[in-house]
């Protein structure tokens, strides 16, 4: 999945537009849909800012703590488990490829498999 | 940019509001301070190999520095496209209270929906934060081509800042990159420290800053809607508490 968002192929802006354009207009678009109705001092609203603004304040946090740079062993590495993840991350695609390689190997019969 | 369009069709001046509005941008704090959030956007998507008009096309879609970084780095690590779009999707419920609030400052009399849409798409921190400041001395006709073009100067900020970082990124050594991608937190802290006026949202903001590590800490899953939802509870009680003692 991720290789095809890093080509810059159509693939790529499918991807765009269905994980980060549509899950955030919707909220925008919802605004204007039912702001017309919605008072903006009620304490509902009051309460709906309040957790927008700790959902941001949860982003910094995450961005400051677990700093995207670990993934190239930059100094800024905090937390030992992220680093490993991101080097298991990082082999996936490859195993992925090598699978996908074997099997359209096998299936366009470059590679045999001879019954023993 | 289609209701900016037709709205100077109708009336020549709005073009002229619109570039107002756009040069008002260059003049604001958070030029720079999109050039800085945007300079990380840029180093992070060349870190994890996505091309440059991939990530501009994305500013123009999206127009949430948030959004993008948590979609670039969880798309770059391999996540599931499922987990990257609910990640996106909590962390933009913020747009609801705000294009809400902007909208009673954009409205007319007359005002149409579709002409409201543009705007509610330019709805960012950066944007919001200047409606309120420069919106209410203009005249309600005026309003709308004058956010269309702040948020339309904005963007173009934004992505003279992706250019910088991406280049940047290509050529630094990864020591300086980690630098470049410290600013947009910091840059994200600051606006939303800046807008946070009221005692529940600074409350929120504080609890969040909190409750978030903690949630990553022990491994707990949704960190980022548990995060929204018990900060920003807890700062709203905190609110409703004091109203009562007062």
């Amino acid at each position: 999945m991720t290789s095809g968002a890093m080509t810059g192929d159509l693939a790529s802006y499918l991807v765009l537009l269905l994980v980060g354009f549509l899950p955030n207009e919707v909220w925008r678009v919802l605004g204007v849909v039912i702001g017309r109705g919605l008072d903006e001092k009620s304490e509902f609203m009051i309460w709906v800012r309040a957790v927008a603004v700790a959902v941001l304040a949860a982003v910094i946090a995450k961005l400051i703590l677990v700093p995207p740079g670990v993934r190239r062993g930059a100094p800024l590495g905090v937390c030992r488990p992220c680093r490993r993840r991101e080097r298991v991350d990082r082999r996936r695609p490859a195993v992925c490829a090598v699978v996908l390689l074997k099997a359209s190997a096998l299936r366009t019969g470059i590679v045999k498999i001879t019954p023993a | 940019m289609s209701s900016a369009a037709s709205s100077e069709l109708a009336k020549p001046s709005s073009a002229r509001v619109f570039l107002d509005g756009m040069l008002t941008s260059f003049r604001s704090v958070f030029a720079l301070v999109l050039i800085g959030t945007y300079v990380g956007v840029g180093a992070l998507a060349h870190d994890y190999g996505f091309s440059l008009v991939w990530v501009m096309v994305s500013t123009v879609l999206i127009w949430a520095g948030p959004a993008q970084v948590i979609m670039i780095s969880a798309l770059g690590t391999g996540a599931a496209l499922v987990e990257i779009a609910l990640a996106v999707f909590l962390s933009a419920i913020r747009f609801l209270p705000m294009v809400v609030s902007l909208l009673p400052l954009l409205r007319g009399p007359d005002t149409r929906v579709r002409d409201l849409l543009t705007p509610a798409h330019f709805t960012a921190a950066s944007m919001w934060v200047e409606s309120f400041r420069l919106l209410p001395p203009l005249p309600r006709e005026r309003r709308i081509p004058f956010c269309n073009g702040l948020a339309i100067g904005f963007m173009l900020s934004g992505h003279i800042g992706t250019l910088i970082g991406f280049y940047l990124a290509a050529s630094l050594p990864p020591v300086l990159t980690a630098a470049l991608l410290f600013l947009t937190p910091m840059s994200f802290l600051v606006s939303t420290a800046r807008e946070s006026v009221t005692l529940a949202n600074r409350l929120a903001l504080v609890l969040g800053l909190v409750v978030s590590p903690l949630l990553v800490h022990f491994q707990i899953g949704l960190d980022l809607m548990w995060t929204g939802l018990i900060a920003g509870t807890v700062a709203y009680a905190v609110h409703r508490l004091r109203g009562a003692l007062q």
